[in-house]
């Protein structure tokens, strides 16, 4: 079907009649030259990133190729990283472990309090109050983890060993989580510099999202006699639901590819342990940093292996958040 | 849309005196930051009557209206001066609990907000939660609230659906059910019939006047021939530029349309202006 004649001018405007009028017909539209562009332009930027991020993956995996040839499957399940040995033994099992359990305490942490400084912004702070305090969250998140983690490392592990120590002593024996030799350079420390770092942007972004939800039916919660806790509950907390986890993926991201905290705090220890408050641990990311230096050949290729499966980790990581906030009533919220 | 049947026991129930609060506005003023919005009202709201509180837009009468059951001050500039008694009881004392207030003075907003994510049972039920009381019989509380708002007949097969999926004028009887499921003594209603439909309107102001003898019912209303058939007191609010709100007058509602005493009363409610 033809509605253009080749000079570009409409030769007719009444498409043909098909056979069946209850089909749906195809839909056209001359577009204008800028809407065109701007098309163009805008798909220009969407689509570099696309490339960026394949070009990423495909030079992780050519990198990491012959490490992954000469490991095979128990780079996943080897604990020990020495690539440049003989024979050459490593793979990710403890980075992977140790990244996993920082970041899990650093979520535990961040989540938490994320939700409460937010609503306290939000829902219960006085008007002078909340401006500032919403400045000083988003500040916060612009400070470079660096500072975080030499505050951490000269200032908040040293206070918290005390009470590590305390802790250790009181439930050694009957809790594994709490059993330790050597307190300060654990999972758990580096977990908790982590989640500072993480909470002011998933502060920022949640409070953003919960400040958007609707005021007449908070005002429909308060009308029958709810408290605030119960607007709360019953609005606030549903409406934000999917913004909630989706400020909690991008602090988790940040906990996933932490490196200097974990650099700096973690006692190096290739191993799998439940004691996340006893010295020593290793992440991904701290892994490569501290190993990368003194890699040669095969040593440089394991590291990019380890990179790789850090990428796809936090790939399918935001994966399952997008499914979970996919899954959300939104259809109810028309 | 199907007319639902009128609701017989509903009707049966209904104690031979009228029940529900009195409330009254004593020299109720209004300010938003420095602009003053309202001055001096005085109405009563009895037992067993619909007051109508009409006038034309930024009169304060919405205003007046958000002042009874306190959500006035949930605008952070919002302050207000007077008293507002429920059965005699301050309610802007410290006698009464806040949300006590809201409870026993329930209200529809001029837009339907159910709550979306909620299903039709669990959104007239959620006063109950957000309230922290607790009744024998759950779904009879449902079913008794949806009756009385007069939507149980349309809903009573999708009680689990979401309340989203409603139409508007559902959606409003749904939050009237709402309202009356934690047992309010008094409804106020902010043009609650302004999106609506006149199907769903006159669905409505049916489900006013079969509520008037079991709950004290405020409305504000834009709608002249609402107003007419639904109260039987009503206020006229008018604000000169510049000015404040006031109540220019205030009587028996077949009086205030028929033989008012102020000129601009007359206008207003034979259309002159407004």
């Amino acid at each position: 079907m033809r509605t253009t004649g080749p000079e570009g001018s409409v030769t007719s405007d009444v498409p043909e009649a098909g056979p069946r009028a209850e089909e749906p017909r195809k839909l056209e539209a001359r577009l204008t030259d800028a809407d065109r562009f701007y098309r163009a332009f805008v798909a220009a930027g969407a689509g570099t990133t696309l490339v960026l991020i394949t070009l990423i993956g495909l030079f992780l995996l050519t990198g990491a190729w012959p490490a992954l040839k000469t490991s095979g499957f128990s780079f996943l399940t080897t604990l020990t990283w020495a690539p440049d040995g003989e024979p050459p033994k490593f793979g990710v099992a403890a980075m992977m472990f140790g990244t996993f359990v920082s970041a899990a305490v650093a979520m535990l942490i961040t989540v938490p309090i994320a939700v409460c400084t937010a609503l306290f912004i939000n829902e219960y702070a006085p008007r002078a109050v909340r401006r500032s305090l919403t400045s000083l969250v988003d500040l916060m998140a612009a400070i470079p983890s660096l500072i975080f983690a030499i505050w951490g490392l000269f200032f908040l592990v040293p206070l918290l060993a005390p009470i590590e120590d305390w802790a250790v002593a009181q439930f050694h024996g009957w809790l594994p989580l709490a059993e330790a030799s050597a307190t300060g350079g654990s999972l758990f420390n580096a977990g908790l510099i982590i989640a500072c770092m993480a909470i002011p942007i998933t502060t920022s972004i949640i409070r953003e999202v919960l400040a958007q939800a609707p005021r007449h039916e908070c005002e429909g919660a308060l009308a029958l006699g709810g408290t605030r806790w119960g607007m709360i509950s019953s609005v606030i907390l549903p409406f934000g639901r999917s913004g909630i986890v989706g400020g909690s993926m991008l602090g988790l991201g940040r906990a996933l590819g932490e490196t200097l905290a974990a650099t700096l705090i973690l006692s190096i220890a290739f191993e799998i342990k439940p004691r996340i408050l006893e010295n020593g641990g290793i992440t991904v990311a701290s892994g490569i940093a501290i190993e990368f230096r003194d890699a040669q050949e095969l040593g440089l290729s394991a590291l990019m292996a380890a990179g790789l499966a850090l990428f796809l980790v936090t790939f399918a990581i935001n994966l399952l958040a997008a499914l979970v906030v996919n899954r959300s009533p939104a259809g109810a919220r028309a | 849309m199907t007319v639902p049947e009128v609701d017989q026991s509903v009707a049966a129930e209904a104690a031979p005196a009228p029940v529900g609060g009195v409330l009254e506005g004593v020299q109720v003023s209004c300010w938003f930051g420095a602009r003053k919005v309202l001055e001096g009202v005085d109405i009563k709201m009895d037992a067993g009557v619909v007051t109508a509180l009409i006038g034309p837009s930024g009169c304060g009468k919405s205003t007046f209206l958000r002042t009874l059951n306190r959500m006035h001050e949930l605008v952070p500039i919002a302050t207000l001066a007077g008293s507002v008694l429920l059965d005699g009881h301050d309610i802007y004392g410290a006698g009464l609990r806040l949300t006590e207030v809201r409870r026993r003075i329930g209200m529809v907003f001029q837009k339907p907000n159910p709550f979306p994510a909620m299903t039709i049972a669990d959104n007239v039920a959620a006063g109950l939660r957000l309230t922290g009381r607790k009744v024998r019989d759950r779904d009879d509380l449902v079913e008794t609230s949806l009756r009385r708002a007069g939507l149980w007949n349309e809903v009573r097969n999708r009680l689990g659906a979401p309340a989203g999926g409603l139409s508007g004028g559902q959606q409003q009887r749904l939050c009237i059910a709402r309202s009356l499921a934690v047992s309010p003594d008094v409804l106020l209603m902010d043009e609650p019939c302004s999106a609506l439909d006149p199907t769903s309107t006159r669905r409505i102001e049916e489900t006013i006047l079969e509520l008037k003898d079991q709950v004290t019912i405020v409305i504000v209303t834009h709608n002249m021939q609402q107003a007419q058939r639904v109260s039987q007191h009503c206020a006229f609010f008018l604000a000169a530029e510049d000015e404040p709100g006031r109540v220019i007058e205030q009587g028996p509602t077949e009086q205030i349309f028929s033989d008012p005493h102020d000129p601009r009363t007359a206008d207003y409610v034979n259309g002159r202006f407004g």
